[in-house]
C-alpha cells in the first residue's frame, strides 16, 4: 500500500493501479468493507475517486465520546474506509480538521480538537497513508455543523473531518 | 516605540490635577467597605456640572451610571434635588440633601480653556459630616470627556472605598455575528461602560481569545488569518500586526507577563498534546514551562511574575495547577467536582478566577492561589473567561443561554451579589480588561 501510495503520482495512472490494489486489500485483509466502498455500481452517481465518492460512499468523519480523543470502533471502520481510498487515490492531499462540543472552554477545546486531529492522522498514517499527505488544523468550537442546545448536537460536532485538499501535497 | 511615546503624552495631560483649596479631612464618617458586600448601596447625589452647554450634564451622567454598576452606589433622581448648584465653589446647603437622604454629594465645572482643552473641576462632599472630601480639576482634550468622567468616578469610588476604581478602561474583546455554524469573529475595543466601539479587525478570519498588555498600547490573540491558527500581537493605534514566533505548529492562549516583556501561550506538540511556552519579545528566545504528555493551556502568570497557573489533563480531566515561571514544581490546587479551566490571577494576587463546569453548568467562580476558599460567583448553561478589573474586585466573562443564539458579556462583583449586563452592538465573548490608563 505504502508503494502505490509513493508512485501514483500521475492522475491518469492512478486509476488502474488503484482498482487492483483495492481488489487486493478487500480480498486479504478487510474484506467486510469491500461492499462499504461502493466502487462501481455501488457509488451512486459519485464518480470513483471523487471527493463526492469520498464524501458519500467512504464518509469524511468521524465522531469522538465527550472529551475524548480515543478513535471509538465505529470511527475506525470510517477511516480504515478513508486509508484504503487515499492509498487509492494518491494524488490527493488531506486536511485533517478537529472539531469539539460547546461542552467546554475556549482554549481547552482547541486543544482537544487538535488532539483529535492528531489521532485521526495517526490512524491514516498507521494504515499506509503517508504523513507528508495530512496536515492537521483544529477548530475548537468554532466551527459546529449542529446548533443546538442537546446531546444529539454535542455528539455531531465532537469529530474528525478529513477534507481533501486537491491534487499534490 | 515613537508612537507609543507620543501617546503617552497625549494621555499623560489628563493626569494634570490639582487639589482645590478647599480642606481635605483626613478621613470621614463616611466610608464603603466593599469586602463585606454591600446589601443597601450609599445614596448619592451627582448634580449635572455647571457649564455653558449640555457637557456638564453628560459628565455627570456618566459618573453616576458607572458608579450605578459598582453596585456601591445609589445615586439619586435629579427630581428629588433641591438646592441647584450654581457656584460650586461654594460650599453647598448641607440640609437640602440630607433631607433627599444624600450621604454624598457630587458638584462641578467644565469650562472651556483658551488652548480648547476641556477643564473639569469636582468636589464630593460628605454631606452628614458637613465636609468637603475630594476636590481636583482636570485638563483634557474635548473628544476625551467621557473619559474625564470616568477618571472623576474613579477618584469617588477611590475616596470612599479605599480602593482603587476601574472605570477609566477599555475591554478588548470579540464581536460576532453570523450564523453559529459560521460566525464571524472580529476584535473590538470599546470603554468598559460599552461607549466607544471600534473594530480592530475585519472578521475574514476567526479570531480568539484577546487580551491585554500591561502597557494598554497592544493585545496578544490568535487568528487563523495564515490558515494556521498562531499568536499574533496587535499595536491598537497603528493597527500594525506580527506574528508571535515562528513555530510550526498551532500556538494559542497567549497572555501577556506582567513586565510586558514576554508572551506565554500553547504550543501543540506533533503527537497532539499541547505544551506551555514563554516567548521573550526582545530576544526571540523561547522557554519550554511544561513538557507533559497532555493538554497544558491557559497559562496566566501572577502579577509578580513568579508563578503560573494552568489548565491541564494530565491527571485525566482539565483541572487548575500552579508552577513556578520557570516550569518548576507544578501543583493542582483545584480537587471540587467537575472540571476547572481558564484561570486568571487577581491582579491583586490573592485570588485566582477561573471557569468550572459541573452537573451539566458552567459556573465562574474564585479560589485562592493555593485552591482553598473556592467561591461560585455565577452558574449558567453556558459562560466561561473570567477577566479581572484592574482593582481585581469585579469579574467580566461570557454567557450563552441555553438556545440563545449568542454570548453576551456580564460583570459581576466579588460578592456574586451585583451582576451587569455589558452593552455590545452584537453577540461578543472573550473579553479582557484593560489595566488602568493613566
Amino acid at each position: 500500500m505504502r508503494r502505490i501510495a509513493a508512485i501514483t503520482r500521475n492522475p491518469a495512472a492512478v486509476a488502474l493501479v488503484a482498482m487492483l490494489a483495492i481488489a487486493g486489500c478487500a480480498n486479504k485483509q478487510t474484506p467486510n468493507n469491500a461492499a462499504d466502498l461502493g466502487l462501481g455500481a455501488g457509488g451512486g452517481s459519485a464518480t470513483p475517486g471523487s471527493s463526492q465518492d469520498f464524501t458519500v460512499n467512504v464518509g469524511d468523519r468521524i465522531f469522538f465520546d465527550t472529551d475524548s480523543s480515543v478513535i471509538r470502533a465505529d470511527a475506525q471502520t470510517t477511516l480504515a474506509r478513508q486509508a484504503q481510498w487515499l492509498n487509492q487515490y494518491g494524488s490527493y492531499a488531506v486536511t485533517v480538521e478537529g472539531h469539539a462540543d460547546e461542552r467546554g472552554t475556549r482554549e481547552y477545546n482547541l486543544a482537544l480538537g487538535a488532539r483529535r486531529a492528531a489521532a485521526t492522522r495517526d490512524f491514516l498514517v498507521a494504515r499506509g497513508v503517508a504523513a507528508n499527505r495530512i496536515r492537521t488544523i483544529s477548530y475548537g468550537k468554532e466551527r459546529p455543523v449542529a446548533v443546538c442546545d442537546n446531546i444529539s448536537c454535542w455528539s455531531q460536532n465532537r469529530r474528525a473531518v478529513t477534507v481533501l485538499g486537491g491534487a499534490g501535497s | 516605540m515613537m508612537k507609543f511615546f507620543k501617546t503617552f503624552l497625549k494621555i499623560g495631560m489628563l493626569a494634570a490635577t490639582v487639589a482645590l483649596a478647599a480642606s481635605q479631612s483626613a478621613r470621614a464618617q463616611l466610608e464603603i467597605d466593599i469586602t463585606q458586600g454591600v446589601v443597601e448601596p450609599v445614596p448619592i447625589a451627582i448634580t449635572d456640572f455647571v457649564s455653558a452647554d449640555a457637557t456638564g450634564a453628560e459628565i455627570a451622567g456618566v459618573i453616576a451610571a458607572d458608579l450605578k454598576r459598582s453596585g456601591l452606589f445609589a445615586p439619586i433622581d435629579k427630581g428629588a434635588f433641591i438646592e441647584r448648584i450654581s457656584n460650586p465653589d461654594a460650599a453647598p446647603r448641607f440640609d437640602d440633601w440630607k433631607v433627599i437622604n444624600a450621604q454624598a454629594l457630587v458638584t462641578g465645572r467644565v469650562t472651556q480653556e483658551a488652548d480648547g482643552r476641556l477643564r473639569a473641576e469636582f468636589r464630593l462632599w460628605d454631606t452628614f459630616a458637613g465636609q468637603q472630601l475630594v476636590g481636583e480639576q482636570f485638563f483634557a482634550n474635548r473628544a476625551n470627556w467621557r473619559r474625564v468622567a470616568h477618571i472623576i468616578a474613579d477618584a469617588i469610588y477611590e475616596r470612599l472605598t479605599g480602593e482603587k476604581g476601574y472605570f477609566d478602561t477599555r475591554i478588548v474583546y470579540v464581536d460576532e455575528s453570523g450564523p453559529k455554524n459560521q460566525r464571524v469573529k472580529r476584535l473590538a475595543i470599546m470603554d468598559q461602560d460599552g461607549a466607544n466601539q471600534r473594530y480592530l479587525s475585519d472578521g475574514r478570519s476567526i479570531v480568539l481569545t484577546p487580551r491585554f498588555s500591561p502597557n494598554r498600547q497592544e493585545i496578544t490573540y490568535m487568528s487563523y488569518e495564515s490558515g494556521q491558527p498562531q499568536v499574533y500581537l496587535l499595536q491598537i493605534e497603528t493597527g500594525q500586526r506580527e506574528l508571535v514566533g515562528n513555530f510550526p505548529g498551532m500556538t494559542f492562549a497567549p497572555r501577556f507577563s506582567p513586565d510586558g516583556q514576554k508572551v506565554v501561550m500553547s504550543l501543540l506538540r506533533d503527537d497532539g498534546n499541547s505544551n506551555i511556552y514563554a516567548m521573550d519579545l526582545r530576544s526571540r528566545t523561547t522557554t519550554r514551562m511544561t513538557s507533559s504528555n497532555s493538554i497544558d493551556t491557559s497559562p496566566s502568570y501572577s502579577p509578580d511574575g513568579s508563578r503560573v497557573v494552568f489548565t491541564s489533563d494530565r491527571g485525566g480531566r482539565p483541572h487548575i495547577y500552579v508552577m513556578g515561571a520557570d516550569g518548576s514544581n507544578p501543583q493542582r490546587i483545584s480537587f471540587g467536582d467537575g472540571t476547572y479551566s481558564t484561570p486568571v490571577w487577581s491582579p491583586r494576587g490573592d485570588l485566582i478566577a477561573f471557569t468550572k463546569q459541573t452537573g451539566g453548568q458552567f459556573q465562574i467562580g474564585v479560589m485562592r492561589t493555593d485552591g482553598s476558599g473556592e467561591r461560585i460567583l455565577s452558574t449558567g448553561y453556558l459562560q466561561e473567561g473570567p477577566t479581572w478589573a484592574p482593582n481585581g474586585r469585579v469579574i467580566m466573562f461570557f454567557r450563552e443561554a441555553a438556545g440563545g443564539g449568542g454570548p453576551r458579556l456580564f460583570s459581576i462583583d466579588l460578592t456574586g451579589r451585583n451582576e451587569q449586563a455589558i452593552p455590545t452592538p452584537q453577540f461578543a465573548s472573550d473579553p479582557a480588561w484593560s489595566p488602568l490608563l493613566d
